[in-house]
């Protein structure tokens, strides 16, 4: 995209604007914490609970942590957490649902599977799987993205049910196209615009389920920043240095706010009946 | 005389009505019933019926994208009804089809030209050149200029989009085109266009077509063969001029008598028909058209007529206007009564 289109995109998109305004600016952010922020490790046990000062902008906290760029570093954990869990559970739900809705002999199978795993709790599949495994990113990516694979499943499988029925992909088949070039080139297009919708929403679940996963401290290790367990470990200390838990939180509401605010975006955007489209 | 081009024997589709999530035996829905024709090479047969009698399942059952019930379509002797998918694809080439809405059958995301060259890539590699090459050629025979290949449907009008429709369909060279109400969603001026470009194809290329259309106009302007279908079942199968000069059985009749003449003098020939289609659910017993037809006798309603061959070449399904059905069986016929 060009420099140029942004302003028309924030006049006819303002939700996309904004909410994609944001996001780059939390991913931007987080990447470049090590340029500006300091170190988020260092302990001081003479600086405990501090207000802020021009070393420390948001204070320090029980451990005389600088919470300024343990915020900054937090967004990493949330990010990366939320976009990997997002994009294995729409890549997963994606072929879930072109098999489910092409294949109609697998259809049922499937789907009752799918209605299985939706039934699982998130926070209660992590904590086990984290139980089993240890803490960790990689185990977190999975436990959020198993449960969020069946909506996505379910709603690629209704789309391309609706499209293997549409004139032009029979004409195609008439044309003695092959499965993969019916499935790539007639029916999987049509498909991306609400994947992408429901991705959105997805990544926003995922994010706050890993603050609360951190928070219960079945999320990543208590050493590393993330928004989660700073909440958590400062709750004890509101009074004291209320920063050390408004950081973490507001930052948290910021970028789901941001997500949301995309994804809604992105549904008015690819939505034919609106009348913004073009 | 030489083996017709297609022959489709007693070709039959039932579907059935699931009713639940468990039972899978539901009521039938009886769409095409025991339907036998054949065309010959550079021909044009024409299916007429009104709406949901059988002639798009029909056009589906013959491209294979619905699996028939019962029957066998025979390509050049070959039954392809019983064929797997894989050998299914060699036949495509033979067969190809143009559909009724030339906005739902083209996929809005691809160009004129990826639309046009995609069933020859199905079978051959082309390289860009060569697609681009097919894809002007195609344009010219459809007649239209070659820079459209790069448009997408959208920036296309109706006409051109069933050009469109069209070329696809002759990237194959096809012996055989299938047009299923082709000319239906066009404007009249545009319809007569299309209908030329179908004939003047039809004479450069010797294609055979099975044209499908409930438009009479139409019929009798391209068809050499009508085949007139009722509730799933074909009821006469004549030329063209013998079918409009006179039509046989009281369907055809019917038919023929409520297409619109631009002629507010011209008295009519028959009454239009009362009632509705009955439902192919539960077609009645006998002669299906028996409810609605002004000459039903009781034979009629108790026994199915079959389509007989008549002396002048045509066939006809009924009891009272075939009289080669009605003599060897009178004496059974006034038992029953």
């Amino acid at each position: 995209m060009r420099i140029s289109s942004l302003p028309r995109l924030a006049v006819r998109h303002p939700l996309v604007f904004t909410g994609g305004g944001l996001l780059t600016l939390v991913i931007v952010a987080a990447l470049s914490a090590p340029v500006y922020a300091g170190d988020p490790m260092i302990m001081d046990p003479f600086k405990l609970l501090q207000s802020p000062s021009t070393q420390a902008w948001f204070g320090t906290d029980s451990l005389g942590r600088n919470v300024f760029a343990r915020t900054m570093y937090g967004a990493r954990i949330s990010l990366v957490v939320g976009l990997l869990s997002t994009m294995v559970a729409a890549l997963a739900g994606l072929m879930i649902g072109v098999t489910a809705g092409y294949i109609r002999s697998f259809d049922n199978f499937i789907m009752r599977v799918m209605d299985g795993l939706m039934s699982i709790p998130t926070i209660l599949l992590a904590i086990a799987l984290v139980a089993l495994t240890g803490p960790g990113i990689g185990i977190l990516i999975v436990a959020i993205a198993i449960p969020s694979t069946p909506s996505t499943a379910r709603l690629i499988r209704s789309v391309v049910l609706s499209v293997r029925e549409r004139p032009y992909v029979e004409a195609a088949l008439c044309g003695g196209a092959r499965l993969p070039r019916i499935l790539w080139r007639h029916i999987l297009p049509s498909s991306i615009p609400p994947l992408m919708v429901q991705s959105a929403n997805v990544c926003a679940g995922a994010i706050l389920t890993e603050a609360a996963l951190s928070f219960l401290g079945a999320g990543v290790p208590p050493s590393i920043p993330s928004w989660g367990n700073m909440i958590a470990s400062s709750r004890l200390y509101l009074s004291i240095a209320p920063l050390n838990l408004f950081a973490p939180g507001i930052c948290l509401a910021i970028t789901v706010l941001a997500v949301n605010l995309l994804g809604d975006g992105l549904r008015d955007m690819f939505d034919p009946r609106s009348k913004q489209r073009r | 005389m030489s083996s017709p081009l297609l022959k489709v024997e007693n070709l039959t589709k039932h579907y059935m009505l699931r009713q639940g999530f468990l039972t899978k035996d539901g009521p039938l829905v009886r769409a095409v019933e025991d339907v036998s024709f054949s065309v010959d090479a550079g021909e044009t047969l024409c299916i007429v019926g009104e709406s949901g009698c059988g002639k798009s399942t029909l056009a589906r059952l013959l491209m294979r994208i619905v699996e028939p019930t019962r029957g066998r379509v025979l390509v050049d002797g070959t039954d392809i009804a019983g064929l797997d998918a894989r050998a299914l694809r060699a036949w495509r080439r033979r067969m190809q089809m143009v559909f009724q809405d030339p906005y739902s059958s083209l996929n809005p995301r691809l160009t004129a030209a990826q639309i046009i060259t995609e069933p020859l890539e199905n079978f051959e590699r082309l390289s860009r050149k060569q697609r681009d090459a097919l894809a002007a050629d195609l344009l010219h025979k459809v007649g239209m200029r070659p820079e459209m290949m790069h448009r997408f449907p959208s920036e296309l009008s109706g006409g051109q989009r069933q050009r469109l429709g069209i070329a696809r369909a002759l990237a194959l060279e096809p012996s055989l085109i299938i047009a299923d109400e082709s000319v239906s969603a066009l404007d009249v001026s545009v319809q007569a266009q299309i209908l030329n470009l179908l004939l003047q194809l039809q004479q450069q290329m010797g294609i055979a077509f099975i044209f499908i259309s409930h438009d009479l106009s139409v019929v009798d302007y391209i068809g050499h063969r009508v085949a007139v279908m009722y509730l799933g079942r074909i009821v006469e199968l004549a030329p063209c001029e013998a079918l409009f000069a006179k039509p046989i059985h009281p369907y055809t009749e019917a038919l023929i008598a409520a297409a619109p003449v631009p002629d507010p003098t011209r008295p009519r020939s028959m009454p239009p028909l009362d009632g509705e289609v009955p439902s192919p659910i539960s077609p009645p017993r006998g002669c299906a058209f028996h409810p609605r037809c002004p000459f039903a006798i009781e034979r009629c309603r108790i026994e199915m007529p079959s389509l007989v061959p008549m002396t002048d070449g045509r066939s006809v399904a009924c009891h009272v206007r075939s009289p080669a059905q009605d003599i060897p069986r009178k004496g059974l016929l006034n038992e029953i009564r």
